[in-house]
């Protein structure tokens, strides 16, 4: 019997045995650093559609931050760090805000939200959220990042000026300067009318006509014998429409009076992720997600996925979980997140909004990546999407600081001493002369 | 009369051959085919059909064989590097990539990058020997002359992790920038160059203490920092040279082996991902995947001497004596 060595006979030995095994885990459980993230987020009511296409997906967004956890912790093996998510999901009837002070611990730093603006508006600005940092994985609002922003709080999804400003470059690409907008009745619909009015202004393209889509929702009655008539009469390059819930909208493909593209909330749609992107190793995390989830990923997945890695790749890189030590980092000029899209995301440090590509994508193919080529800009061309730095109402403590050390990065081969105000001044002139002087 | 002619045109053409003798293999990625070039002629010779998606190719140290991963066919085809008929396949596990050829050529290592392993393939009995677990998303994959180390490239964990090549195990891991892509030895063993595509840099770890001991950030004068992304990586001989191939920037840059600085870019194709010395280091050799064809470096006067169009999507490059 060889295998007698392992069979432990004096009781001495025993004893001295889980000694050892004791002492070995508490030496293992001081090592280890425990980065602690919440994420928060309310079930929603089956909402309106215009379809039963595409199933409701209760709870968008969990399994990306599951997905980035476990991937964190893999890398945390081999660097002593342990990564773990407390998940709240409010109920429906529920109180975000009471949920959210009973559920996140104070000594949690970091917490991914899922949830629309006003709820997150809130949240951040409780008294025990003063030390979180938080990582909006759901808003596009423009406000948010502007003059509503908060100083806590980073976006993850690109916002809605950065995909109407996607969309118009394409747009523009392809010459399709006349455009008839086609707004929806709801407030969300309005703010994205709102965007593509500033792109068209931007990229000096303009809006021939507008309209407001008063019709019923009903495929039966309307499709064939209104949409004709509602676009009848009109002569344009392309059709805008800003529909975010996806009420009508496909509607106008195939039945408008004259054929014309549909671009915006339906048909060439904007967006942070799509089932159609597989480039740039894309397709590697697309084929993980849906092995784990049983479905594709979904943008608010690929948001919360984005936060998650977000804290990952700081804490490992500063050694930190503490909230100061990430933020700092997450936006300096060190860090880069790899997030598929073929080139390294950043945050903006005057509002905390991710820095990326933009995806324009149709049901099955994707058609072009934004920024379009030939849309240049001095520092990054990410930043010809969105509320630049001189446009931007908000203003993040910190970010001088970090501003001029990008731009004396920018700038170290010229010796060249330049100041904030001198960078304004020169994004200003690149948008004059982009804008033609208007 | 007519005889010795003929004579001496076989001695002419068996001559030119013996000198100029050089075939440079590269895999095309859309058109699943292999692209046969004479490098000196600068001319494509023929394409053959290999399989699905092929992107990573390995020469067997003795020039005899083509390990050659086509990634749609989840293999690794052995190739007859002469008349590049297929001669049989390898258990690589899902969606083969990149892999790396021991010294010895009996063992080879490939990344599956959706499963976060290494394989571990004994090559003469077509037989996977190991798997090991490394980070998210392996990618570049080197084995080290002295055959000591196998290095993996993670690109999401942002490591590289030492695989011990007597125990099959993770030794040690180093953390690098921001997604790694490719990973190379110096011929001395001392140094392990490894290319960030998101931070745009190259590092150099000194592999006796396994750390960076420099981060070379390549900025291009013109171009913006996003499209600085550096993927192959390949150093000659007697580490003069190292050459970093830098994808949407269309260059490759050129870096003082000895010093450690960029001496200067030269402008290639579109989107250059992977280089190849030729057999006598005298040329260098690229693919440019957006442009459709190869480029040929003079080493020389680093200099670029010709463009060859080859077909859709140049991924992996070979040079064969």
């Amino acid at each position: 019997m060889k295998d007698n060595y392992f069979v432990i006979k004096s009781p001495v030995a025993i004893s001295f045995f889980f000694i050892v095994l004791a002492l070995t885990k508490t030496v293992l459980a001081e090592n280890v650093q425990v980065v602690k993230i919440s994420y928060i987020t309310q079930q929603q009511k089956v909402p309106a559609a215009l379809s039963n296409l595409d199933a409701f997906i209760q709870n968008k967004g969990m399994m990306g931050a599951n997905i980035a956890i476990d991937d964190n912790n893999t890398t945390g093996q081999f660097t002593g760090q342990k990564f773990e998510l407390n998940r709240v999901v409010v109920p429906i009837e529920g109180d975000v805000v009471q949920m959210f002070e009973q559920q996140v611990s104070i000594d949690t730093p970091f917490v991914i939200t899922n949830l629309p603006a006003k709820q997150l508006k809130q949240l951040a600005d409780l008294e025990s959220a003063k030390d979180k940092l938080f990582f909006d994985a759901t808003t596009t609002d423009d406000e948010l990042r502007n003059s509503q922003c908060r100083h806590n709080i980073l976006h993850l999804l690109p916002s809605r000026a950065m995909r109407a400003d996607a969309l118009a470059q394409y747009m523009m690409k392809k010459k399709w300067t006349q455009w008839f907008l086609v707004v929806g009745m709801t407030k969300q619909d309005q703010l994205y009318a709102k965007a593509l009015r500033r792109a068209a202004n931007r990229f000096g393209m303009n809006v021939v006509e507008e309209k407001r889509w008063t019709h019923t929702y009903d495929a039966r009655r309307t499709a064939q014998s209104d949409v004709p008539v509602f676009t009848q009469g009109l002569d344009y390059d392309v059709l805008v429409v800003a529909d975010e819930q996806g009420l009508f909208g496909e509607y106008f493909d195939y039945r408008a009076w004259i054929p014309r593209p549909v671009i915006g909330t339906q048909g060439l749609v904007p967006t942070a992720w799509h089932k159609t992107h597989e480039q740039w190793g894309a397709v590697q995390i697309q084929n993980r997600f849906k092995v784990l989830a049983g479905r594709g990923m979904q943008e608010q997945d690929y948001a919360t996925y984005l936060a998650a890695r977000s804290i990952g790749e700081a804490v490992v890189r500063t050694k930190s979980n503490q909230m100061q030590a990430i933020k700092d980092y997450l936006l300096g000029n060190e860090f880069a997140l790899q997030g598929y899209k073929g080139k390294p995301l950043t945050f903006r440090p005057w509002n905390g909004q991710l820095r990326q590509p933009v995806l324009l994508a149709a049901a099955r193919s994707l058609v072009a990546v934004a920024p379009v080529e030939g849309f240049l800009h001095p520092l990054t061309e990410l930043d010809t999407l969105g509320f630049d730095r001189p446009e931007s109402s908000c203003n993040q403590p910190g970010e001088v600081k970090a501003a001029v050390a990008v731009v004396s990065e920018n700038n170290n081969s010229e010796g060249e001493e330049i100041t904030i105000q001198k960078l304004i001044q020169r994004l200003k002139k690149y948008y004059n002369n982009l804008n033609g002087n208007k | 009369m007519k005889l010795s002619f003929l004579g001496i045109a076989v001695i002419s053409t068996l001559l030119s051959t013996a000198v100029y003798a050089e075939t440079v293999i590269v895999t095309l990625e859309k058109d699943n085919a292999l692209a046969i070039i004479d490098p000196v002629e600068g001319k494509l010779i023929k394409t053959v059909e290999v399989g699905q998606r092929p992107r990573g190719i390995v020469l067997s140290p003795d020039n005899k064989f083509l390990y050659v991963a086509t990634s749609d066919d989840n293999t690794v085809k052995i190739i007859d590097a002469d008349t590049f008929e297929v001669l049989g396949q390898l258990p690589s596990g899902e969606d083969p990539e990149t892999f790396a050829l021991n010294p010895a050529g009996d063992r080879l290592y490939v990344s599956n990058e959706d499963d976060h392993l290494v394989t571990v393939i004994d090559v003469i009995n077509k037989k996977e020997v190991a798997k090991i677990k490394v980070g998210i998303e392996p990618e570049g994959i080197a084995v080290s002359s002295d055959n000591q180390w196998v290095v993996s490239a993670s690109e999401t964990t942002n490591m590289i992790h030492w695989i011990d090549v007597k125990t099959n195990q993770i030794v040690d891991n180093t953390l690098v920038d921001a997604r790694p892509r490719a990973a190379n030895f110096t011929a001395d063993n001392k140094q392990l160059w490894v290319t960030s595509e998101m931070a745009g840099t190259l590092m150099v770890l000194d592999v006796a203490t396994k750390k960076i001991i420099k981060k070379i950030k390549l900025d291009i004068q013109g171009l913006t920092s996003d499209k600085i992304q550096p993927v192959g990586v390949v150093i000659d001989k007697e580490r003069r040279w190292g050459y970093v191939a830098i994808g949407p920037a269309n260059r490759v840059a050129v870096i003082n082996a000895q010093t450690l600085a960029v001496e200067k870019f030269l402008l290639v194709g579109q989107r250059v991902w992977n280089l190849a010395f030729s057999p006598d280091q005298k040329r260098l050799y690229t693919t440019n995947g957006r442009s459709n064809d190869i480029s040929i470096i003079n080493l020389e006067n680093h200099k670029v001497m010709k463009s060859v169009g080859v077909g859709r999507f140049p991924w992996g490059i070979v040079s064969k004596p």
